[in-house]
């Protein structure tokens, strides 16, 4: 058996050997270089000189596309998802010995006093799912979300934690899960990279990693886009060039190309034509992405957007419900903000007012508007935050036994919530679900058994699972 | 473009087809691809992994079968083989592989098994991991050895070579592959008139050649300028690109290439340069996160430096190894481990890097000092007596020290994890702190003082003892306190009377808080005034020491803790505490650095610990102050070095680091000790060479290595060809597809061994071929019958590597500015990218003027922020070593192309370029640019394509849509710089077509 790459070289190589390619395509493309869009006509075209056309799962898939909004930095799973009243019972005292049995904080000595949780919790929805006071947008939704209590990660620190939740190792140089799934499904979108980034607060500590494509072809990156200047890098023409010179410039080029092509039969020319008219088909759509003037006042509200032109994480939660009505496959937001050592209380409440309501919308918005059902959306973090203090008492360190995360739509059973953490929120007293596991959970809802989603590098067939990862039934619905 | 992936498969598809009745079976082609891919996960090497007790990657235990007891193979009989049983067997419990990894193999595969085992199923050890040995040249009507073995392959296949390119093809592929820019030109003429192999000649003797050859090895040595990770601070590493650089310009022996990047450092002698060079295996990356744990993440530079071997050297995948014996591949667990303890046993050290000029300077000095030495003894005959009387006299004083062993050891901001080693010294790497503490529980009644040793460490920058860039430390604070048994509070301790070995003179800030110098400061209780010893360039980095008293002897019952605290302005990285009992204990005037001289037995003593002697007694004698004051002078007027480098130190013998092998690679889990040791499918290591790093230098380069010269000559062959003869570059194991063209591997592989390891001399054997200078233009049958060019019946087609393609567009338009080496050069990058790193990169300036159009290859190379530019291209970012690059066909590419600020600014000099040189009409200038771009004149449709365009787009300024300025310069209020009888109106048409032609595909592909 064939892996997946193989696979899609035979068929490229097939498609050589029937002569297929020179005999249709180049007319074909002969045909359009002079007009200004690649026409549908030529989608036939594609398999060969896009690699990225959409592709079918190995089975049938509950999920077509994903969000994964990237909370980086660590939320503390106390103030927001895991009530822990045992820690207000306890505040201020030492954690039970047994507990820190080979137990290895990040900063802090382990031996450190109990922290009650910062905010209140109430139940919510018809799951009764208990969430904090300062999630209230976030608990109006508590019956369209599933939220794991009990992720569980092996790194303590940042830049490994994300890379761990975003390639499934802490080494980097491997895809991520975007690039898996770009890889595995292909892109829908003719006029927009099938995988794109978002970011708001700052830069995060995994960096471009966090969405690279590892060992596999650049084409299944990550594509980032920006809130200020170009949004897709160099999409700018240079400056005094308009329109009608960028399409002039774009026929003479894709005709002396076209003599090249019709001169050498290399079939790369073919592809290279075919990426300068997905370059200025993405000059329009980009821009036309953005404008956030096409939405209603009500929808701005609604995901509480003040100025449709900051980089807001309210912005990006509006983009990403765009982008995925216009095909794109996955969208990855990362908002670096989450890692309250010190200052817990304001710099959590700051960030749920920042990110709850947009977060929430986005998921309402999506089932309103019937895509949430084939949409995957992920809410979380790298790791965990320790229930002992850090410094005074208003800060918490990093933690890697438990944290929460929080999913929704495609496939995932809504209103439930899954795995139970110990008084403490120090550990898992049941239902341990591995960084792997979700992983596994992820690509089984796009149609794929993680096991056999591969890509051989160095002679073996890399997973994004490496050697593990079970799929959590429970949570499928 | 995945297009040219296909080879892989298409060599499996080969292998696959029934093979050719008569021809007998190859188990290098035929048999092993089967049983590694479908077989051996199982039924392989790993014995943890291994199923049913049956192994088939050896014919022995094949012979002999499983635990079942049936022999899985019976030579010539197939059907009484259990292992043709169970691949045929429709009962999907017997039926392997099992059905659950759906997996089966195809009736093909099982004709060429049955057919393998009728004919006595021999088994081949890997061909990779045997020595090379020349084979003879096929008689064939090629007289160039390559072409023999191309020419006599593709006679099997009824197909021959293709002509030659044209000259200015060959001359643009030339050059292309030689130096990695275009020809001028000019030197297109010189071509025609010197003929190939003088230009072939020329080119190797370029300075251009190496910058453009030190690119393929920056890659699998994962250069950057960057630690990566989190923080990803810049680093100096670019003395070690340009040492590659000069390496391959003087064509170095690829041997001792690798020689010195593993192990220079340990050469007889080693020179600054050679030093440099171990910077190869410090290109991994740093973590430098806040609260890290310092081991976990050396052990992740391990990983990566034996990983980068792998790659780099032996075309061998390691990983797998990490954390069990590997699966495809004769690597165990262990022999991971073994290799891994040749590189383990270092220091990861820095130090400055001197000019030559500087290095001949700092020798004039040396030998100044050593005159001016000799003189003081002269003009005291008597010297050795009285130097012996010191060093007895001054050992005396010595107090008895008791050094502290922690229970607890930490800082109060959690952010640095200091470990205490061996000799009782505390080591803090990882993220800096200024608060560190340390608790410990000795007897402590009667303790009188406590004393405080900044010591080296090669870990550290410049040997330390402090952390910033110079190496120095600021120590603002001491505080002692005790808890008594049975009690929870910590008593503080009043200190007194602070003496050291060295204080600077007291510096007092601006402000009247600010102090720096005497060690006072140490117990002032004053956070912001501190104790420096910095006794001046050439001696900062040396040990010093502080003793402070309590102010009375501590009077403390048994059980009593003792916890020390200390703040720092500048990060002390290695440092000791003791105590004593001895009444009013202090410092003595003496360089700490000749005390510890003085506490090694004289016969085991340093050059440098008697020359801290010698220095320590000479400056002790008040009649010798003429003499120390000349010495002294002459140590000031040292030069500063200008960069410093990232290298290896061997760690000294009295302070070896032992390996352990990991349980599942887990740095956390050592289980027993493992002792360098080479894998046993290899070469073997000499018993005479020394067990490491060195040694391991050797035999990596061994000719009987059966792997490192074949990947060399792999490397070079991918870069000129696409594609190398092994495909995979990175891995050449038994999971790789067999080369088409084995033979002419080896052949070139002891060739080059044969001819010094000279890389010149093999990139000449290839390019002289004429394999090499076939046309790239395949016919369409030859385009349908191989696709991917595995064959090599015709010449190299393909785009140009990311920093060629930019290297094309400043070159062609005249900007490049060349320079050989240097600090690398910030390129211009947008602000949405500067605004997104973790740390705020506040250097990112980029290069104005000239250096702003250096070659790519000086561009700065940023972890974390990969200039888009390049990665659009498929440029690694440098995380781990990468051997080959997957090219890719993107619309950020495109866009890059069209509008990056580098690309276009080379559009509107090429826009003036063409004016000045390329003739009077349109006609001309379109014919001249086209030739400047592709190195052929345009055909005539070509040439109206370029016309069709400039004449719309000058109709288009002409009727005020466009603005000549702006167009041509970026400014709607700048006027180009335009030749006599040009107008700005020209520069605009003439920028707008430039930008064409240089998007061309053939402007940038190599063909």
């Amino acid at each position: 058996m064939l892996n997946m790459f193989q696979q899609h070289r035979n068929l490229q190589a097939q498609l050589l050997s029937r002569r297929w390619f020179l005999n249709e395509c180049g007319v074909g493309l002969a045909g359009i270089a002079a007009s200004s869009l690649l026409a549908s006509e030529t989608r036939a075209a594609e398999p060969a000189i896009n690699p990225l056309a959409p592709k079918m799962p190995q089975f049938g898939a509950k999920a077509k596309r994903v969000i994964y909004i990237f909370q980086a930095g660590a939320p503390s799973h106390l103030e927001l998802f895991d009530h822990k009243p045992e820690l207000t019972k306890r505040n201020g005292q030492l954690p039970p010995a047994e507990l820190l049995k080979g137990y290895r904080a990040a900063f802090i000595n382990p031996n450190s006093a109990l922290l009650g949780p910062k905010f209140k919790f109430a139940k919510h929805g018809q799951c009764g799912m208990e969430l904090s006071e300062v999630l209230p947008h976030t608990s109006k939704i508590a019956d369209e979300i599933c939220l794991i209590r009990s992720l569980q990660t092996e790194a303590v620190n940042h830049a490994p934690g994300q890379i761990m939740m975003n390639t499934g190792s802490q080494q980097f140089g491997r895809p991520s899960f975007g690039s898996w799934t770009l890889y595995g499904l292909g892109s829908e979108s003719a006029d927009l990279p099938g995988f794109v980034v978002l970011t708001s607060a700052k830069g995060t500590s995994g960096g471009a990693s966090n969405y690279g494509c590892g060992f596999m072809p650049t084409m299944y990156g990550g594509t980032p886009f920006r809130s200020a200047g170009d949004p897709v890098l160099y999409l700018s023409n240079p400056k005094g060039i308009d329109q009608e010179t960028q399409r002039s410039s774009l026929d003479a080029l894709n005709q002396l190309n076209e003599l090249s092509l019709q001169a050498s039969n290399d079939p790369e020319i073919a592809a290279r034509i075919h990426s300068y008219e997905m370059a200025y088909r993405l000059q329009a759509s980009a821009p036309d992405l953005m404008n956030l003037g096409q939405e209603s006042q009500a929808t701005l509200d609604k995901y509480g957007i003040k100025s449709p032109k900051d980089g807001s994480f309210a912005r990006n939660c509006l983009l990403a419900r765009r982008l995925i009505e216009r095909g794109v496959r996955f969208v990855q937001l990362f908002h670096e903000a989450w890692d309250q050592h010190g200052g817990l209380t304001a710099g959590v409440k700051q960030n749920a007012l920042d990110t709850d309501q947009a977060s929430a919308a986005l998921v309402s918005d999506l089932k309103e508007r019937g895509l949430l059902e084939d949409t995957i959306v992920i809410w979380g973090g790298e790791f965990g935050r320790t229930p002992m203090v850090q410094g005074g008492n208003d800060g918490r360190d990093h933690h890697n036994r438990c944290f929460s995360v929080w999913l929704a739509g495609g496939g995932i059973k809504p209103g439930m919530t899954h795995g139970v953490t110990d008084d403490f929120g120090f550990n898992v007293a049941s239902d341990p679900v591995h960084v792997h596991d979700l992983h596994a959970t992820l690509l089984h809802l796009l149609g794929f058994d993680h096991t056999r989603l591969t890509f051989r590098f160095q002679g073996r067939d890399y997973r994004l699972t490496d050697v593990h990862g079970k799929i959590v039934q429970q949570i499928l619905s | 473009m995945p297009i040219r992936f296909s080879s892989c498969l298409f060599l499996l598809i080969a292998c696959q087809v029934p093979v050719r009745a008569a021809a007998p079976i190859d188990f290098q082609r035929d048999i092993q691809p089967i049983l590694a891919e479908n077989c051996t996960l199982c039924h392989g090497g790993d014995a943890a992994e291994r199923k049913s007790g049956l192994r088939l990657d050896l014919r022995e235990p094949a012979l002999k079968g499983g635990d079942s007891g049936a022999a899985a193979i019976v030579p010539g009989q197939f059907d009484k083989s259990e292992l043709i049983l169970r691949i045929t067997s429709t009962d999907p419990n017997e039926v392997m592989p099992p059905p659950k990894h759906k997996s089966a193999l195809s009736p093909t595969q099982i004709e060429t098994l049955k057919q393998w085992i009728q004919e006595g199923a021999k088994y081949e050890s890997h061909w990779a991991f045997k020595t090379p040995t020349q084979p003879a040249i096929p008689t064939a009507s090629a007289t160039h050895p390559v072409d023999a073995f191309v020419q006599s392959r593709l006679q099997t296949r009824n197909l021959s070579l293709s002509p030659a390119a044209e000259n200015a093809a060959l001359c643009r592929r030339l050059y292309l592959d030689l130096v990695g820019l275009p020809p001028s030109p000019q030197e297109l003429t010189a071509f025609e008139q010197q003929g190939f192999e003088a230009t072939v000649e020329t080119l190797l003797k370029s300075e251009r050649f190496g910058e453009k050859w030190a690119r393929h090895w920056l890659d699998v040595a994962r250069y950057s300028d960057t630690n990566g990770y989190e923080k990803d601070l810049p680093r100096e590493q670019w003395m070690w690109r340009d040492w590659v650089i000069n390496a391959l310009n003087r064509d170095m022996p690829y041997n001792q290439f690798l020689i010195e990047q593993v192990a220079g450092d340990m050469l007889p002698g080693a020179t600054q340069s050679q030093i440099i060079a171990t910077g190869f295996l410090r290109n991994s990356m740093i973590n430098e996160e806040g609260a890290i744990i310092p081991e976990l993440f050396r052990m992740a530079e391990m990983f990566d430096r034996v990983d980068c071997v792998g790659k780099a050297v032996l075309g061998l995948t390691t990983q797998c190894a990490q954390c069990h014996t590997h699966k495809f591949d004769p690597l165990t667990h262990d022999e991971y481990y073994g290799m891994f303890a040749f590189l383990n046993n270092s220091y990861e050290a820095q130090s400055w890097v001197y000019t030559p000029e500087q290095l001949t300077a700092m020798a004039g000095i040396q030998t100044r000092i050593q005159e001016a030495e000799q003189r003081l003894r002269t003009l005291r005959p008597q010297w050795e007596q009285e130097f012996s009387a010191w060093e007895q006299a001054t050992l005396k004083q010595q107090a008895e020290w008791e050094p502290l062993i922690a229970t607890e050891l930490g800082s109060i901001s959690g952010l640095n994890h200091p470990t205490q080693e061996a000799d009782r010294s505390l080591l803090m790497k990882g993220h800096t702190s200024n608060d560190v503490f340390m608790i410990a529980a000795p007897a402590l009644n009667g303790v009188t003082g406590l004393r405080l040793e900044a010591l080296n460490h090669r870990d550290l920058p410049h040997n330390g003892p402090g952390r910033s860039r110079l190496g120095t430390w600021a120590f603002s604070e001491l505080e002692v306190l005790v808890k008594k048994p049975g009690t929870t509070e910590w008593e503080k301790q009043k200190l007194v009377n602070a003496t050291a070995d060295f204080s600077e003179a007291e510096q007092k800030q601006a402000d009247g808080k600010k102090a720096s110098g005497p060690v006072a400061h140490l117990i002032d209780g004053k956070d912001e005034t501190t104790w420096n010893a910095d006794r001046g360039i050439g001696r900062r980095n040396q040990p010093s020491v502080a003793v402070v008293q309590f102010e009375q002897p501590l009077v403390l019952p048994e059980g009593s803790q003792i916890k020390v605290a200390w703040r720092m302005t500048d990060m002390l990285g290695c440092l000791r505490l003791s105590l004593t009992r001895q009444a009013a204990p202090a410092a003595p005037p003496v360089n700490h650095a000749a005390i510890l001289a003085l506490q090694t037995p004289a016969a085991s003593r340093s050059a440098e610990q008697n020359q801290a002697l010698f220095t320590a007694w000479r400056t002790s004698l008040p009649e010798a102050k003429a003499i120390n004051d000349e010495i002294t002078a002459l140590w000031n007027s040292l030069p500063q070095a200008g960069t410093s480098i990232l290298h290896l130190a061997e760690r000294e013998p009295t302070n070896h680091r032992t390996t352990y092998l990991l349980e599942r690679g887990n740095w956390d889990q050592p289980t027993r000790p493992i002792s360098p040791h080479t894998p046993a499918a290899f070469h073997p290591f000499p018993a005479d060479a020394p067990q490491n790093r060195l040694g391991f230098a050797r035999w990596l380069t061994d000719p009987k290595s059966p792997l490192t010269a074949r990947v060399a000559v792999n490397r070079v062959w991918q870069s000129m060809f696409g594609t190398g003869l092994v495909e995979t570059p990175e891995d050449f194991g038994t999971r790789a597809p067999v080369p088409e063209y084995l033979e002419l591997l080896d052949w070139l592989a002891v060739d080059f061994m044969q001819h010094g390891w000279s890389q010149k001399h093999l990139i000449r054997t290839i390019v002289t071929s004429a394999t090499y200078r076939q046309t790239s233009q395949p016919s369409p049958q030859l385009l349908e019958r191989d696709p991917n060019n595995v064959w090599l019946a015709r010449g190299p087609r393909f785009r140009a590597d990311a920093e060629v393609v930019r290297d094309i567009a400043l070159s062609v338009s005249g900007l490049i500015t060349h320079k050989t080496g240097g600090p690398s050069i910030i390129p211009p990058v947008p602000q949405n990218v500067l605004d997104y790193n973790y740390v705020y990169p506040a250097y990112w300036k980029p290069a104005e003027g000239p250096e702003r159009y250096r070659r790519t290859l000086y561009g700065f190379r940023k972890r974390s922020m990969p200039d888009p530019a390049m990665s659009n291209f498929d440029a690694p970012n440098g995380d781990l070593a990468c051997a080959r690059r997957l090219r890719s066909n993107t619309p950020l590419a495109a866009l890059t192309g069209l509008n990056e600020p580098i690309f276009v600014e080379a559009s509107r000099a090429l826009a003036i370029r063409i004016l000045k040189e390329g003739g009077k009409t349109d006609a001309d200038r379109a014919s001249y640019a086209f030739f400047l771009c592709t190195s052929r004149r345009p055909t005539d449709l070509e040439r109206q394509a370029v016309l069709t365009l400039l004449q719309s787009r000058r109709q288009r300024l002409a009727d005020g849509w466009l603005n000549a300025r702006e167009v041509a310069t970026g400014n709607p209020d700048q006027l180009p710089a335009l030749p006599a009888e040009t107008t700005p109106q020209d520069a605009a048409a003439w920028t707008l077509a430039s930008r064409v032609l240089l998007n061309l595909d053939e402007t940038i592909s190599k063909k």
